[in-house]
């Protein structure tokens, strides 16, 4: 049955993928318009700061933060929806994958996938992309002051990684021991640390952002959920044979 | 003889599981982790609002 579980989490992966695109563009996009709109004025002002450039930011400033944003988006809306919908489509379509491979590596063990179980698969995979990353380095937004890139993708990706890898023993391994290493897996990225800027300072509302992380989580562990049923359902065997 | 069919089966089977997940490793990384602006800037909303380290 395994290509029938890859093939049915591709799929699984695009409808997550199409959800997660509509909560994104619904929850999480006004506030990245909105927190782009105090970015601005900053970048333009260090980009040349004339007297006149300032006074015209200042003009828009009090009254339309957001209409600034919007100002920003209406120049190139469409095709700016179009890219975080098809992108988010590629990173559920990756997802539902990774997903799908573990749950067809854990049938041939025995554990047959169904819609249930494919929830909690889900929601495994809620908390070693996105919950246990989220630990060091929360969802943030543009704006936001933050450590060198490639130390923070690094870490991001040994994070998911090693709790992936220790849920995964602590659902499936034998013996005393496994349970302990699963723990340590999932503990260890945290005993590193996430890499930190040298201050937090930043030119978004703090309300803004925390309003940011916790609507980026709510998203995906609704999408993620979503994607492990339908990856556990469609991987159910065609209509059993009826004895004759 | 059925030993060695089932091993030939269990085996076709390893690779697609092996190529699937990585596809999907793939397929993360363009939407999550590559670099080329053309890339960056058509996923950018994306890569904030599902939190892959971004900027």
């Amino acid at each position: 049955m395994t290509s029938r579980i890859l093939s049915g989490a591709l799929i699984a992966g695009l409808a997550a993928g199409l959800l997660a695109a509509a909560l994104n563009l619904w929850t999480l996009t006004p506030l990245i318009l909105q927190a782009e709109a105090f970015e601005g004025p900053a970048h333009s002002h260090a980009g040349d700061g004339t007297a006149h450039d300032h006074g015209a930011h200042d003009h828009d400033g009090a009254e339309g933060l957001a209409d600034a944003g919007h100002v920003h988006e209406d120049a190139s809306g469409l095709s700016r929806s179009f890219g975080t919908i098809a992108m988010t489509l590629v990173a559920y379509a990756g997802f539902g994958l990774v997903l799908g491979a573990g749950m067809a590596a854990a049938e041939r063990a025995g554990h047959v996938p169904s819609a249930r179980t494919g929830v909690l698969w889900g929601l495994a995979g809620f908390a070693a992309v996105q919950l246990a990353p989220a630990v060091g380095l929360p969802p943030e937004l543009p704006g936001t002051v933050s450590a060198d890139l490639a130390a923070r993708q690094m870490w991001w990706a040994l994070c998911a990684a090693s709790t992936a890898t220790g849920l995964a023993a602590l659902a499936f391994g034998r013996g005393a021991t496994t349970p302990l290493l699963g723990v340590a897996l999932i503990l260890v990225p945290h005993l590193l640390g996430a890499p930190q800027p040298p201050s937090h300072e930043g030119l978004v509302p703090p309300g803004l952002a925390a309003a940011f992380a916790t609507r980026s989580l709510g998203v995906a562990v609704l999408s993620w959920a979503v994607l492990g049923a339908l990856t556990g359902a469609l991987s159910r065997r065609a209509p059993a044979r009826v004895p004759a | 003889m059925f030993f060695s069919i089932a091993r030939a089966r269990l085996d076709s089977q390893t690779l697609s599981i092996a190529a699937a997940a990585l596809l999907g490793l793939s397929l993360i990384f363009v939407a999550g982790f590559a670099n080329a602006t053309a890339l960056h800037d058509a996923a950018h909303d994306q890569r904030h609002a599902i939190a892959f380290p971004c900027h």
